[in-house]
């Protein structure tokens, strides 16, 4: 399903985010990207989820090649994937149900169905009693719990997140995870970048360690 | 098809909600889009009622044609002929006879005349031709010149010519007012959509993440523009409206007092949409270009 091969990511100036990294990632498989900070882990899912270009090397996701991709494919690209960010990206000027709506409109959906669609994935990370409520009247778990909602309602066969826990505490993280293990358990392919050593003994994903960019 | 639909749909709505949600901000562009559309609008109205006066002015487009003094009754007769033939309009005979009772009637005239040996005053036709534009008048003027008899053919065509030459340069002159307030309504709408993509950075940016498209992103905002120009547009019509209801009255007045009727027409409802259509249509442009700048930044 995500095929790397030589994969890498220089910024401007010459630093070198991620070097030649190879991988392969197939379907239904639940695995996390770690390594310590500023390893490249943050790169590595922007370059799967598109929002970086890779400078050389390839990296085909569902037999596309996103390096070579011309840019008005690339909204429909994205489209596969559920995005999951440690700062969540919430839009705070609208409703918690609003927030979910978002990636249905963007699909075109009609309005009802979607209405319906954003409800079940709300239930589903526990969050349907609060779908009138604003984001910033929501705890730190709760609102990364409706960016995974967010994330899932337009049903991406890829869940893709960067250090979903980041900011949370225990209790809220096994939560979290224990989520993204429901969703790898029906079947979506689940990508999280994190440096919680914890968790990756409770759930035993395979595990991308990266070093200073380069995958180890 | 549905979901294009529903997306369009969606956009519109949602530029009605931004241009709700911030009533003092719309309130001023729409009076800035307004007023910026009523003066050329006015400007408008105003030559129109002016080439309706000209055209009604009576006596403004006669012709007179004076025969020979020596033309007898069958001459007359021939020439009346040929106006029948030539089918230009209504015309009426003067003979000289009534002329010449009509100038005894003016005052201070009665003895000049009575002294006379004889009439001076020749036949005439007053001819009112129903095509008026100058210059197939001067054509006509010219035909009937040429005809047996006539010893003169007078056209008040400086006149015409003036007033025509007048209303040219009121359309150039209008049409460059509308020019430079077209290029201030899509400054205004470029400055508001600008903000308004400024505001709404934060949705972009998650909607371009998770998978928008370009015209997802821009559509609302040009919804918006389009909305905003076309409710200026109708505003500038309401405002036109209101002073030509104001003016109506003195015009009334002094038209009376040059013992004319004359009555202001206002615009009417082809015209109130194709201002509101102008509005829209530079308020989508304004948009357009403003949301093609700021997006750039995005990318």
């Amino acid at each position: 399903m995500i095929v790397a091969s030589n994969l890498t990511k220089r910024y401007p100036g010459g630093y070198e985010a991620v070097k030649e990294a190879s991988f392969e990632i197939s379907a239904g498989q639940m695995v996390f990207i770690t390594g310590h900070s500023g390893a490249g882990k943050t790169t590595l899912v922007k370059l799967l989820a598109t929002i970086e270009r890779p400078t050389s090397g390839s990296l085909v996701v569902n037999g596309q090649n996103l390096a070579a991709l011309r840019r008005s494919a690339i909204p429909y690209v994205r489209r596969n994937f559920g995005l999951v960010f440690q700062d969540q990206k919430l839009l705070f000027d609208r409703s918690a149900l609003d927030n979910v709506l978002l990636p249905l409109q963007i699909a075109g959906l009609p309005r009802r169905n979607a209405i319906r669609r954003a409800q079940a994935a709300l239930d589903k990370v526990g969050l349907l009693a609060r779908e009138k409520a604003r984001p910033i009247a929501l705890s730190g778990g709760e609102q990364q719990r409706l960016a995974i909602a967010r994330a899932v309602v337009n049903r991406p066969t890829i869940l893709l997140a960067d250090e979903p826990t980041g900011n949370l505490d225990s209790e809220s993280a096994t939560e979290i995870l224990e989520i993204f293990a429901d969703f790898h358990r029906v079947g979506v392919t689940v990508v999280v970048a994190t440096h919680d050593q914890n968790f990756i003994e409770r759930y035993r994903p395979t595990v991308l360690r990266l070093d200073h960019g380069r995958l180890l | 098809m549905n979901a294009w639909l529903a997306q369009h749909g969606a956009a519109m709505a949602s530029a009605f909600r931004r241009l709700w949600s911030t009533p003092l901000n719309s309130l001023l562009s729409l009076l800035v889009i307004g007023i910026a559309l009523t003066l050329p609008g006015f400007g408008y109205v105003l030559l129109d009622n002016l080439r309706d006066l000209g055209r009604n002015a009576s006596g403004v487009q006669q012709i007179s044609l004076f025969m020979n003094l020596d033309a007898s009754k069958k001459d007359v007769g021939d020439i009346e002929g040929k106006l029948r033939a030539t089918a230009t309009g209504k015309w009426r005979f003067v003979p000289k006879e009534e002329a010449l009772k009509r100038m005894q009637k003016s005052e201070g005239m009665a003895e000049i005349v009575a002294s006379l040996p004889r009439n001076p005053l020749p036949d005439a036709f007053v001819i009112e031709p129903s095509n008026t534009e100058p210059e197939s008048l001067e054509i006509l003027r010219k035909e009937i010149s040429g005809w047996p008899k006539v010893a003169h053919v007078q056209l008040d065509s400086a006149w015409v010519k003036r007033f025509d030459a007048f209303l040219k340069l009121g359309k150039l002159a209008l049409w460059m007012l509308a020019g430079i307030f077209a290029a201030g309504l899509v400054a205004v709408t470029f400055n508001t959509i600008r903000l308004q993509v400024m505001a709404q950075a934060a949705e972009i940016e998650v909607a371009r993440m998770i998978g928008a498209t370009d015209s997802f992103i821009r559509r609302p905002f040009y919804y918006f523009g389009a909305l905003q120009g076309a409710l200026g547009g109708l505003l500038a019509a309401g405002l036109v409206l209101g002073a030509l209801r104001l003016l109506a009255g003195p015009v009334g007045d002094l038209a009376s007092l040059y013992g004319g009727s004359f009555s202001l027409h206002a615009p009417g409802p082809l015209e109130i949409a194709a201002l509101a259509s102008a509005g829209a249509v530079l308020g989508w442009l304004g948009a357009q270009l403003s949301v093609s700048l700021s997006l750039r930044k995005f990318d």
